[in-house]
């Protein structure tokens, strides 16, 4: 496939958060500010790009080298959990103004299934190396785009008087669903 | 101890999907008809049953600072149990449920119980949480699954009470339809629960 297919595809069409429904709890907790979405879509792409390198290392040289394909899941959650605390402790020695600013949300990655979902989607989609590298890129900044847009949102209607029970949870779920309405309109622009 | 009040908690006042918003991503991305719905509530419950009791067992012999580690092995063992014998037996399930089967590993209400309760708990307790929490869950996702299902595709449980030409709210089986239909639901527990707590 196209990288440029790819690019659009996980970027906009096939947006991670508002049409695959993966990443939704961090979409709905750390979506309230846009400087605290920031940084979450940061820490994402990061760690998605280095989690899709070492499971398709992984996946290729050690898993399908012994046939045991069906260790994938649990395979890959370890890879993700500890690769995570990896990325921390390095950070914390290495660039501290990055950690400062990463730092909170990386934990919070081990449990978001965007970072999973994306390395067994770039695995069944048979994606090469380049391609999985771009893919995970370009999911995790589409992650990003969609949080933005929803703190954005958020921001606004801090300002208005929502009926008690829509409080919280269901008006930003139905906010979120006319923001998926939005990207529906994408869908013509890739074959 | 009261065995009841634990078994029937998940049900409405700590429902995991309507009131702790927890699962979201499974709830929305498979509930395009009601038999996904229930097929993802089944496979999630005896995942969170098993878990929970095998959590429950070994407490004391996991190691305080390695127990996250722990907890997710033998959470994702039991992931691939289901999703290998769903792969078998259920070929049209596991193609609708998709990536989502593997992805039950990081749904966090089973993590969640396994940490806040089956760690602390005995056995006995740790699985009528485990199976009370997960048929909160299931009843959650099943209703949400048939509203889609009926508004959108006119039909439930693949039995259609429309003529075939006659226009659904297609909306609903595609993604938005996920978000709002759970933001109603959600609103509407809001005010079942103000009534009765």
């Amino acid at each position: 496939m196209d990288i440029v297919n790819i690019i659009i595809l996980a970027l906009l069409v096939n947006n991670v958060v508002l049409a695959q429904f993966l990443g939704i709890c961090p979409f709905l907790g750390v979506s309230q500010k846009i400087s605290t979405s920031f940084g979450m879509g940061a820490a994402v792409v990061f760690v998605m790009t280095i989690a899709n390198l070492f499971t398709y290392l992984i996946f290729n040289f050690v898993l399908a080298t012994f046939h045991i394909q069906f260790m994938q899941t649990i395979t890959f959650i370890l890879v993700i959990a500890s690769l995570v605390q990896i990325v921390e402790i390095i950070l914390k020695k290495v660039s501290p103004p990055l950690y400062q600013a990463l730092g909170i949300y990386l934990p919070l990655i081990t449990t978001n299934c965007a970072v999973l979902g994306t390395a067994i989607i770039a695995i069944t989609q048979n994606y090469n190396l380049v391609e999985s590298l771009v893919y995970a890129i370009s999911t995790g900044l589409g992650f990003t785009l969609a949080l933005l847009l929803m703190a954005g949102i958020r921001e606004q209607l801090e300002l208005t008087g929502v009926p008690k029970a829509m409080r919280g949870f269901p008006i930003t779920l139905i906010t979120a669903g006319m923001l998926s309405l939005a990207f529906m309109g994408f869908a013509g622009l890739v074959k | 101890m009261n065995y009841l009040k634990e078994f029937t908690k998940g049900f409405i006042k700590e429902n995991p999907l309507l009131v702790l918003a927890l699962g979201m991503c499974p709830s929305l991305a498979v509930t395009t008809s009601a038999i996904n719905g229930l097929g993802m509530g089944v496979a999630s419950t005896f995942v969170l049953f098993m878990s929970n009791m095998l959590v429950a067992l070994l407490k004391n012999v996991i190691p305080n600072k390695v127990r996250i580690p722990a907890f997710i092995v033998i959470i994702a063992t039991f992931v691939t149990i289901v999703d290998l014998t769903m792969n078998a037996f259920l070929p049209d399930l596991y193609k609708a449920l998709g990536i989502f089967i593997p992805l039950i590993v990081v749904n966090c209400i089973i993590l969640g119980r396994a940490e806040a309760f089956a760690q602390k708990n005995n056995v006995l307790v740790s699985m009528l949480d485990g199976l009370g929490m997960g048929l909160g869950f299931t009843m959650a996702i099943f209703t949400v699954g048939s509203i889609r299902e009926i508004l959108g595709n006119g039909s439930f449980f693949n039995v259609k009470f429309v003529t075939e030409d006659a226009s659904t709210v297609l909306l609903f089986i595609m993604p938005p339809g996920a978000f709002i239909t759970l933001g109603y639901i959600m609103m509407l527990m809001n005010k079942l629960k103000s009534k009765l707590y």
